[in-house]
């Protein structure tokens, strides 16, 4: 929300957007951040289909799951669901 | 009914999958519909186009001029997302007889939750079933007009306190029923009716392909858990999800054709009764039942293990079983 | 000269009239719920799809909410979208008419004029579609059903004009209009066709900084109907009523296209002056009474009496200016409306014709006669009596009562 406020001229008409919302960062959202115990993580992938943000990815290339701290707003229920209770829920 | 092509997929599948509903949405931490939404879109085979009621969702993935949706989507107001999907598939069948559209198949997701269905919504989607568009409604389910801060809803169970039903002194809560909208939507006569949720994923992401694969209107029921409006932890939304079905509040089943079937999750508590958790371990863990736990209104924490007793007791009649 | 086509005549009542125009015009989806007097459009239409003589999608809807809702889903796809109503299926889309025309879809739509409840009427005023003016719809009133069914036809070319972007609405008195057969010329359909062409889309900017086309397509992806805060709403607003403005200057245009085709017009498609120029005494008035008035203003100057009409056609945009420029000359004006607006002294169309003409030099005499409510006859006699009444605020140069109730049994 940097930007200046555009025109009625300048925008296009009946509200099409005009950005996607992967530019708006919800990461400062959270007070508990999810920190992954590398050892006991089996990349089983369900805090990957879980996270209501998607905030947590599967990198193919690294062969190993990613979190994006920019998206995650610290709800907890990647570590609540993980089977080998590998993410703990820090105080940032 | 198999999936056309019996869509076999593992978990890293789905996982590399891009999301369709991207991140950057402003839903509260631990919101289920999210997850449900982020999962459907897994589940999306080919063009797609999305349409929205208004509600939870909706809002928090379209605050101009951000959106949260890499498929065409359209919102137009709160009661008629089954009309808005009516309007899309006459429109994508006329342009192609027409030659004049690119495509020869756009999938057409309605999404609604319990707000834009069970009440004000239910007679566009009654009349678009009746006319038999091709598409697939998807009811997310968190059981109150969430958006607009709480308020009850034909989906909001027995004995949930919400802003217009709240637990006072001489009342607890909603005292009505929550309304069958899924066996509703069967007696319509409609190619195919489920009921999902999120923490069977696989179960899910199934039913949604089955639902677009059907040609004709599909109707898919999916639980999804609102920290904020049950009171409960942010981190336990997909677990109540799980208890749910393990308490048999929300059985999962499928009617093919009016044909009701068991789906795995459920059927083991169809075949092995023990396993069947009392639903006091689902109430105790939700701020909107707390009320049930004091020695006035205990009562009808016993009336919820009954009438769910009952209603399990019914579908397994109707699932053969 | 240009060439005026050969046009068949058939005797057709305004809605079938309507229906003819729509089943000539090419559209695509047709998503509508019946309701008296407008019942014959959908009817008539849907034999045509029986008949295969359209190709067209007809969507029977379970309400008028969702045919319009349909219909504009359909329009935002890409589909030329028609439907009809009236009354309190009008008044059911009510919330959909702010969306269609916030949503830039160009649906067009006739109504039927019908009186709204309650007690229950099926007969035709004004009230249906005056409640919606500031809907951010065009609105178009016919008088009879040859301009019916000319309007319908023009109505797609103003609705899809890329400066416009707005949905019209086309209004014919519900039973006088609707229901009434007259000798209507229609144009040969491949004539009709042409002159509604193919519909063109407006670029806009996408999520992904593109330019793409202005409708729903998975291969340019667009999301439509966001919620805007507080921050922009204002700005959508604005656009719609620069389309409006941008209205007045195409539906002349598209009028006097179309009058080199079929050689009729209707004055200059936003107002049709009837004797009016150099009168002293005029009316203002919408649809179909028009036509008696003319009957009446022919009467009047073959006594030698300088009265004459003001027909508006185009009520939304109002156009301020030809309104002021026709009446230059007169000195008393009665505006007839069809329709009340309770507890606002007076009728919409006396008020707003009362702020096109406040600031003028001239500031003539304004009165206003609320009539034909509920399908109330109208006779000449009647008419008759407000040029007397205007002749005497003439005579007096004083106004009794500055509004009037015509035929109401006091």
């Amino acid at each position: 929300m940097t930007s200046k406020e555009k025109s009625w001229k300048e925008i296009s008409p009946a509200g099409v957007c005009w950005k996607a919302s992967t530019q708006f960062l919800t990461g400062d959202w959270k007070t508990y951040k999810p920190i992954r115990d590398l050892e006991k993580c089996t990349r089983c992938l369900l805090c990957v289909l879980f996270c209501p943000d998607g905030a947590i990815r599967w990198k193919p290339e690294k062969g190993d799951i990613e979190f994006d701290y920019n998206f995650c707003k610290g709800c907890g229920i990647c570590a609540n669901e993980c089977p080998a209770k590998a993410i703990e829920m820090k105080l940032e | 009914m198999q999936t056309e092509t019996e869509w076999k997929f593992t978990a890293k599948d789905i996982a590399e999958k891009p999301d369709l509903f991207l991140s950057g949405h402003r839903a509260c931490a631990g919101c289920a519909p999210a997850t449900v939404l982020r999962l459907i879109m897994k589940a999306v085979r080919g063009p797609t186009i999305v349409t929205n009621a208004t509600g939870c969702m909706e809002v928090v993935s379209s605050i101009y001029p951000y959106t949260s949706w890499a498929t065409p989507w359209l919102h137009t107001a709160f009661e008629n997302v089954a009309a808005n999907a009516s309007g899309i598939d006459a429109a994508l069948k006329i342009l192609k007889k027409k030659g004049r559209s690119k495509h020869e198949h756009v999938d057409i997701i309605a999404l609604a939750g319990d707000g834009g269905t069970y009440d004000i919504g239910i007679q566009a989607l009654s009349g678009a079933v009746e006319r038999g568009h091709d598409f697939l409604y998807v009811l997310y389910d968190n059981e109150a007009y969430m958006n607009t801060g709480i308020q009850r809803s034909g989906g909001t169970p027995l004995g949930a306190s919400t802003t217009t039903s709240p637990a006072g002194t001489v009342i607890p809560g909603k005292l009505e029923h929550k309304k069958p909208i899924a066996d509703i939507m069967v007696a319509h006569d409609m190619p195919y009716v489920a009921t999902a949720s999120p923490y069977y994923w696989r179960d899910l992401l199934v039913k949604v392909r089955k639902g677009l694969e059907v040609n004709g209107p599909a109707f898919l029921h999916v639980f999804a858990p609102c920290p904020r409006g049950w009171r409960s932890d942010p981190a336990k939304s997909i677990e109540l999800s799980r208890l749910a079905v393990e308490t048999c509040i929300f059985p999962l089943w499928e009617a093919v054709n009016g044909d009701y079937q068991l789906s795995t999750p459920s059927k083991v508590f169809a075949l092995a009764p023990q396993k069947k958790k009392p639903v006091k371990e689902y109430l105790q863990v939700q701020g909107r039942f707390r009320h049930l736990f004091t020695p006035k209104f205990e009562k009808l924490a016993e009336e919820i293990q009954r009438v769910t007793d009952e209603r399990w007791k019914r579908l397994l009649k109707k699932c053969g079983m | 000269m240009k060439s005026v086509v050969k046009q068949e005549v058939l005797a057709l009542n305004g809605d079938e009239a309507v229906a003819y125009a729509a089943k000539q015009s090419d559209v695509d989806v047709v998503a509508a719920y019946p309701i008296t007097p407008q019942t014959i459009i959908v009817e008539r239409f849907s034999e045509y799809v029986a008949n295969g003589e359209v190709e067209t999608e007809f969507v029977c809807t379970e309400s008028e909410h969702s045919a319009l809702t349909a219909c504009l889903a359909a329009s935002v796809t890409g589909a030329r979208a028609f439907t009809a109503s009236a009354s309190a299926g009008l008044a059911l889309m009510h919330e959909m008419l702010f969306v269609t025309s916030g949503c830039r879809a160009p649906v067009v739509m006739a109504i039927a004029n019908r009186a709204l409840s309650a007690p229950l009427n099926i007969h035709g005023d004004h009230s249906d579609t005056m409640t919606e003016r500031d809907s951010g719809w065009i609105q178009i009133y016919v008088e009879n059903a040859q301009e019916a069914y000319d309007s319908v036809i023009q109505a797609f070319r103003i609705a899809e004009n890329t400066d416009v972007l707005l949905p019209v609405i086309v209004g014919l008195d519900g039973f006088t209009l609707s229901h009434t057969l007259e000798n209507v010329h229609v144009l040969a359909d491949d004539v009709v066709k042409k002159f509604v062409g193919t519909r063109k889309f407006v670029n806009v900017v996408n999520h992904e900084g593109k330019t793409v086309p202005f409708k729903l397509d998975p291969d340019n992806p667009t999301s439509m109907g966001p919620i805007a805060l507080p921050n922009y709403y204002f700005e959508f607003k604005r656009q719609q009523e620069e389309a409006m403005k941008n209205a007045l200057k195409i539906i002349p245009q598209v009028n006097r296209e179309y009058s080199e085709i079929s050689g009729r017009n209707y004055g200059d498609g936003l107002v049709d002056p009837y004797y009016v120029e150099d009168a002293e005494i005029a009316i203002v008035c919408l649809g179909s009474t028009a036509g008696t008035v003319k009957a009446v203003v022919d009467e009047m100057r073959a006594d030698g009496v300088k009265a004459g009409l003001l027909r508006i056609r185009t009520f939304r945009p109002l156009p301020v200016e030809k309104i002021v420029n026709t009446l230059k000359n007169a000195k008393a004006v009665a505006v007839m409306d069809r329709s009340m607006s309770f507890g606002g002294e007076g009728g919409p169309v006396f008020h707003e014709v009362r702020h096109a003409l406040y600031d003028t030099d001239k500031h003539p005499h304004i009165v206003n006669y609320i009539y034909g409510l509920g399908g109330r006859d109208t006779s000449p006699m009647q008419i008759r009596k407000i040029y007397e009444d205007l002749q005497k605020i003439l005579r007096t140069k004083h106004v009794e009562t500055r509004v009037q109730y015509l035929g109401l049994r006091e």
